[in-house]
């Protein structure tokens, strides 16, 4: 077509290659109306809400003082946060159910793959009955658990008791609270992320492991040289998305407290995460500006954490290689 | 005893190794695990409660449900809870269905000015975590719309998913072939129709897991119903963790009301399973 240079009218254009006026402006304008709707909900209840959290974090605004909202205080909610020892306490308590909930999770998950892996008679009913515990809802998981995790009455404590241990007042303790909540959260997502891991080592090559077993690799061996190298990227796919979850914990906690005022997280706050801690503070307390700067330092958290999960795979890669 | 043990004993068919006994058993702790704590509340909602305090505990169903079933309704707005709860849930996977096939179609396959910029955004923003918008979210629905208290206040938020426009664009990009679209433009269809006809049916697949996974999510969702809700117009979830924080709980009324938050999904589950499996395992290959 750029080499024709004939004058229009002698260009022989087929008829169906005639494109109407209304259908050019179709062409045009259609992809931003289909676009549309998405951008302007996210735009306004998405996208809006994260910049104005930047906003009122530099604000003293708090309930319970009119005209607060207008105040402007700087930096001065961080300021407080640096010294604030429950908010230290709360970054703690995540970081430990973070380590807790997350490690054992993921390598139950890696084991859970490889045995789904096998061929398996039934193999649909399997992996459908490890992901039921994902499709129930954190609420009802954790009064469920509550309960399992009693202390007169729990059927956990019965069970340990038939070993001799003694019971257990599950949420009285900062290590038991900590260890009780992580099974929680174990329970609900081990197999779904099993399925993830499934997934990946069902692309990886059967011959690789064909041509190990020639050369005399044992069973474990290939796990550790085939499996887990192949599973790279889907490992630290599902490091990083429970890392974040994990980070953001809030019904689990809260609904392990069996009190009127759930937020605080326990009779010493022992159990109370950065996500609670939010959540007492601007809610419970009214507090706007003082939580946004929570959420704030929260997100930098994240943003830290996942930054030292890739650093670290990416060393680990650079010692195996 | 056989001296020599037959090199194939776990024959290797189609790439893969045959499950041995130990592999069954290991397999059945983890289903059991897995299933038990479910097993447990139906049987807990069905006794009373100094039937759960009973040692060692009883593990087989009585006949108390329906009982308890009554007072969880009895004893907070369960039934309203159940209402909201399906609207919420319902609306919200419409609106993202709807809005995600539009929106995934466009940065598929057609062209714009600006397309991967705002594609890129929005990848961007699917690693930004929710929680970050809460407070604002909070002040808009408390102070500017004074939505507190109502169902819109779930819905219209959760009304698109970024997630939802990537899972689906990236479905479309492999599965919808160009030539159909350029072949429905000679024939002179409008994008409109072209969406109508062809997209939505080739999408459908896609659609139907992002449908049913928005609808889980959205029934079991407890954060911001917690904060935006009260126990007068709660969703389920909502109207459990007020059941949960009464000063004496009745376990068995308690773990009723689990299993009325719990069984819609379970019967979704049950009915769809296969799909959401499916769903799940080639979302982690594409990620």
């Amino acid at each position: 077509m750029l080499t024709d240079t004939r004058p229009a009218r002698q260009r022989t254009i087929p008829r169906y290659q005639r494109v109407p006026r209304w259908h050019r402006m179709d062409m045009k304008v259609s992809p931003y109306l289909y676009i549309a709707p998405f951008f302007v909900l996210f735009g306004v209840f998405g996208l809006f809400p994260l910049l104005y959290t930047g906003y009122v974090s530099l604000l003293g605004w708090r309930t319970d003082t009119a005209g607060s909202e207008h105040t402007f205080v700087g930096l001065a909610n961080y300021g407080k946060l640096l010294h604030d020892q429950f908010f230290w306490n709360a970054l703690k308590n995540t970081l430990a159910i973070g380590v807790i909930s997350t490690g054992p999770q993921l390598l139950l998950a890696l084991g859970l793959a490889h045995l789904l892996n096998y061929k398996l008679r039934g193999r649909t009913l399997f992996r459908m009955s490890v992901l039921v515990p994902n499709v129930t809802s954190v609420a009802a998981v954790t009064v469920i658990f509550v309960q399992l995790f009693g202390r007169d009455y729990g059927l956990i404590n019965y069970v340990l008791g038939l070993f001799g241990v003694k019971h257990l007042d599950w949420q009285a303790g900062t290590w038991s609270s900590w260890i009780a909540i992580s099974v929680i959260v174990t329970w609900r997502w081990t197999g779904y992320n099993a399925l993830i891991y499934l997934a990946g080592m069902q692309a990886i090559p059967f011959e690789l492991y064909e041509s190990a077993a020639l050369d005399g690799a044992s069973r474990w061996r290939q796990f550790r040289s085939i499996t887990i190298p192949m599973l790279r990227p889907t490992i630290l796919f599902t490091v990083i998305v429970s890392t974040i979850g994990a980070l953001q914990l809030f019904g689990e906690p809260l609904l392990f407290n069996q009190s009127q005022t759930p937020e605080t997280g326990g009779s010493q706050h022992q159990f109370q995460v950065m996500a609670v801690y939010t959540y007492e503070m601007f809610l419970g307390n009214g507090k706007f500006g003082y939580g946004a700067a929570i959420s704030w330092a929260m997100f930098l958290v994240i943003v830290v954490i996942v930054a030292i999960n890739l650093t670290l795979a990416r060393r680990l890669r650079g010692v195996e290689e | 005893m056989t001296v020599v043990e037959p090199v194939r004993r776990r024959g290797r068919r189609d790439g893969q190794l045959s499950a041995g006994k130990g592999t069954y058993a290991l397999l059945g702790a983890v289903v059991l695990i897995s299933l038990f704590p479910l097993y447990w509340t139906f049987v807990a909602a069905s006794r009373t409660n100094s039937d759960i305090d009973r040692v060692p505990p009883s593990l087989i169903p009585g006949g108390n449900l329906f009982a308890n079933l009554g007072k969880a309704f009895h004893e907070t707005e369960m039934r309203l809870a159940l209402i909201n709860s399906f609207l919420v849930a319902s609306t919200i996977t419409i609106s993202v269905v709807l809005t995600s096939t539009l929106a995934g179609f466009a940065f598929a396959k057609l062209r714009f000015r600006g397309r991967n910029l705002l594609l890129a955004g929005l990848v961007a923003t699917m690693m930004v975590p929710t929680q970050l918008g809460i407070i604002p979210l909070y002040i808009m629905m408390s102070q500017w719309l004074h939505w507190n208290d109502h169902i819109q206040a779930l819905i219209v938020p959760a009304a698109a998913s970024a997630f939802g426009v990537f899972f689906i664009r990236q479905y479309l990009v492999t599965a919808l072939p160009t030539e159909l679209l350029e072949a429905a433009r000679v024939d002179g269809c409008s994008t409109l129709r072209i969406y109508w006809n062809i997209v939505l049916p080739v999408a459908r697949p896609a659609a139907a897991v992002l449908g049913m996974l928005t609808f889980m999510t959205a029934w079991n969702d407890f954060y911001w119903p917690r904060v935006v809700l009260t126990p007068q117009n709660p969703t389920v979830q909502v109207a459990l963790s007020t059941l949960a924080g009464g000063y004496l709980v009745d376990y068995s009324v308690l773990l009723a009301g689990a299993l009325i938050a719990t069984l819609p999904m379970l019967v979704v589950f049950v009915v769809m399973g296969r799909q959401i499996l499916d769903g799940i395992m080639q979302g982690a290959i594409k990620a």
